[in-house]
């Protein structure tokens, strides 16, 4: 490296001087030239570097929207409506933006299964695993502010839901509540805040924890789907034997997610941008009113399987911080994944039935919560989210036990692939 | 002059400045933190409001709005007032022991004055506003309901006195803010006799 860098610096050119003030090649080299990915990636490898193209979409489309937008309780409906109406092509950056939002949440959802799939989370990736969590958190505190900004009826009761949520916290929830309002109630005040978070607080945290996932990432090296470590077999250079270099070999494999990923997304903005109301909720065409709750409310569909826990625990004891609790509790028990799951092998390639079992019930079990969230709390909706409630639950908390009871098949010393 | 480093002199050197600078760095963040309460605008305008009562029909509704929230003034009927008692074995709180109100509305009734219910239209859950639903039987809700408020959010049942029903997501009553009678047909919202006068 020592060598390699002097030599850049002694070179010619507009590079050379670059490189002998900042360490130019030397970063491109790590991240991009000479980064080793493991060559058996499949098709679920590619969510990771989508959601960072859907990141790039919200900041591009959030930055031309900030500039006609007013965030002020008495014009943040019309000039949702102006952006919409008389700026040029405003509607398609708009649209832009709420898709985005969706995506977002699909792409890292995806990204999420992926690696509780082929076991990603586990050592030495518990900080990549963290980081990407944080991230996770980071984006629903992004959706949820945004969502209030076009201050529609959907919104402020959306908002005024999300905030009673911190009230019901014993002793100091009331003020707390009051505190995150700055007001008695959701109003300008609040919708203000809510704005400056959306647009420079959250986004900032967003964008330095989504450099640290990628730093941890390639400290560690990335997973693959057989869930073995590609450095223990490395050629006379130090360049594991099973590894590519991402660039070009992912990148021209990303590039054609992407184009893919493209065609569904335009899809959706141009024929669908409210996809039946699952990404722009009907009720949010009318403007914020304090004094009328919409019919039935519910949020968008990414937070549904966590707002049908809140609503499947009823209250007891005078409260109902309880239903909180549990909603709080299911994001965070993903945070202790790596230490939860006890089993020898990493991927499900080489896990025995159990696991196959628990994660297809845990796939079903966040889908069929997700529905039971946008429905009104009748008729088999409670009880369904109770069930589903403590299987989301139990594939957790019990996964110290049913992860090292379950068989394993023996691993492979190389990944195995197949020339194309 | 000695080479050797006095390394108990330097941690207690770096501990005693660590611990200055988190002194200071509460004080600079206590600012910050404080300009997110409500404003001196905020606060002024939470201040009482006066609601008109004497045009109400009897076992009609009123709607204002103070300090964002809407409060509902009920005229309520004999009939209406009637079934408050009918009521009270399906209550989770019948006497409101667990709710908010002022003292002089800890009754079956909740009010100052029986007929007239003055109440926060809030559900107690998540501060959705609950829907009138007076007439017993009403489909909408169910084919036994004794006629109340129904909240669509998150379906907790009140009766006419906003008393939360056993079994729903809802744990306690209806809240009465602090009101007063300026005169018969004139309410005061906001600030109870005692300390208005």
């Amino acid at each position: 490296m020592a060598i390699e860098n002097s030599g850049n610096a002694q070179g010619r050119g507009l590079r050379a001087w670059i490189n002998a003030r900042f360490p130019l090649d030397t970063m491109l080299k790590e991240h991009v030239t000479e980064y080793y990915a493991p060559k058996n990636f499949n098709l679920w490898y590619v969510f990771g570097v989508l959601s960072l193209v859907v990141l790039v979409n919200q900041l591009v489309t959030g930055i031309f929207l900030t500039m006609s937008y007013k965030p002020s309780a008495a014009d943040a409906f019309a000039s949702v409506e102006y952006i919409m109406r008389d700026v040029d092509w405003g509607w398609l950056i708009r649209y832009m933006h709420s898709t985005g939002a969706s995506a977002f949440f699909i792409v890292v959802y995806l990204h999420m299964f992926r690696a509780l799939m082929y076991g990603s989370y586990r050592a030495p990736r518990e900080l990549l695993w963290i980081f990407g969590m944080l991230i996770y958190l980071a984006l629903m505190a992004e959706a949820f502010m945004g969502y209030l900004l076009p201050w529609g009826n959907m919104s402020y009761w959306g908002a005024q839901v999300i905030v009673s949520l911190f009230g019901t916290i014993p002793v100091i929830g009331d003020s707390l509540a009051e505190w995150i309002k700055g007001d008695y109630f959701i109003s300008d005040i609040t919708l203000n805040r809510f704005f400056s978070l959306h647009v420079i607080a959250i986004p900032l945290i967003l964008v330095f924890l989504v450099v640290a996932h990628i730093l941890a990432l390639h400290e560690v090296g990335s997973n693959n789907p057989d869930g073995i470590e590609i450095k223990k077999h490395k050629d006379a250079r130090g360049i594991p034997l099973d590894g590519v270099a991402f660039h070009p070999y992912y990148t021209v494999k990303d590039l054609f997610a992407l184009g893919i990923f493209l065609v569904a997304f335009c899809a959706v903005i141009f024929f669908a941008p409210t996809f039946g109301g699952l990404f722009l909720e009907s009720p949010n065409f009318d403007p914020a009113n304090p004094m009328q709750t919409p019919p039935h409310i519910a949020p968008v569909w990414y937070f549904t399987p966590f707002y049908a826990m809140l609503r499947a625990v009823p209250s007891f004891l005078g409260t109902q911080v309880w239903g909180v609790l549990v909603m709080f509790g299911a994001i965070a028990l993903l945070f202790f994944l790596p230490w939860l799951d006890r089993s020898p092998v990493k991927s499900i390639r080489y896990k025995g039935p159990i696991t196959k079992a628990a994660l297809a019930l845990l796939a079903v079990s966040f889908v069929v919560l997700g529905y039971c969230g946008m429905r009104p709390p009748q008729g088999i909706y409670p009880l369904l989210a109770r069930i589903f409630t403590g299987v989301y639950f139990a594939f957790f908390l019990l996964m110290p036990w049913w992860s090292r009871l379950d068989s394993t098949k023996p691993v492979p010393d190389r990944v195995t692939s197949h020339a194309h | 002059m000695s080479e050797e480093v006095d390394q108990g002199r330097r941690r207690l050197l770096t501990t005693a400045t660590a611990l200055t600078g988190a002194v200071g760095a509460v004080f600079v963040a206590t600012p910050f933190l404080a300009s997110w309460k409500p404003s001196a605008r905020a606060k002024a305008m939470g201040a009482p409001v006066e609601i008109d009562v004497s045009k109400l029909e009897p076992g009609a509704m009123l709607k204002v709005e103070w300090r964002g929230k809407p409060v509902w003034v009920v005229r309520r009927t004999p009939a209406m007032l009637k079934q408050l008692e009918s009521a009270v074995p399906y209550l989770l709180d019948p006497n409101s022991d667990g709710s908010v109100q002022p003292s002089y509305a800890k009754n079956d009734a909740r009010a100052l004055k029986p007929e007239y219910l003055v109440m926060l239209g809030v559900c107690t859950h998540l501060g959705c506003s609950p829907l009138a639903k007076f007439d017993a039987g009403d489909v909408t809700v169910s084919a036994d309901w004794p006629g109340g408020f129904y909240c669509p959010c998150h379906g907790s049942k009140y009766d006419l006195s906003g008393r939360v029903f056993k079994g729903a997501p809802a744990p306690s009553n209806m809240t009465v803010p602090p009101y007063s009678f300026l005169s018969d047909g004139k309410i005061l919202v906001g600030a109870d006799g005692a300390a208005s006068a």
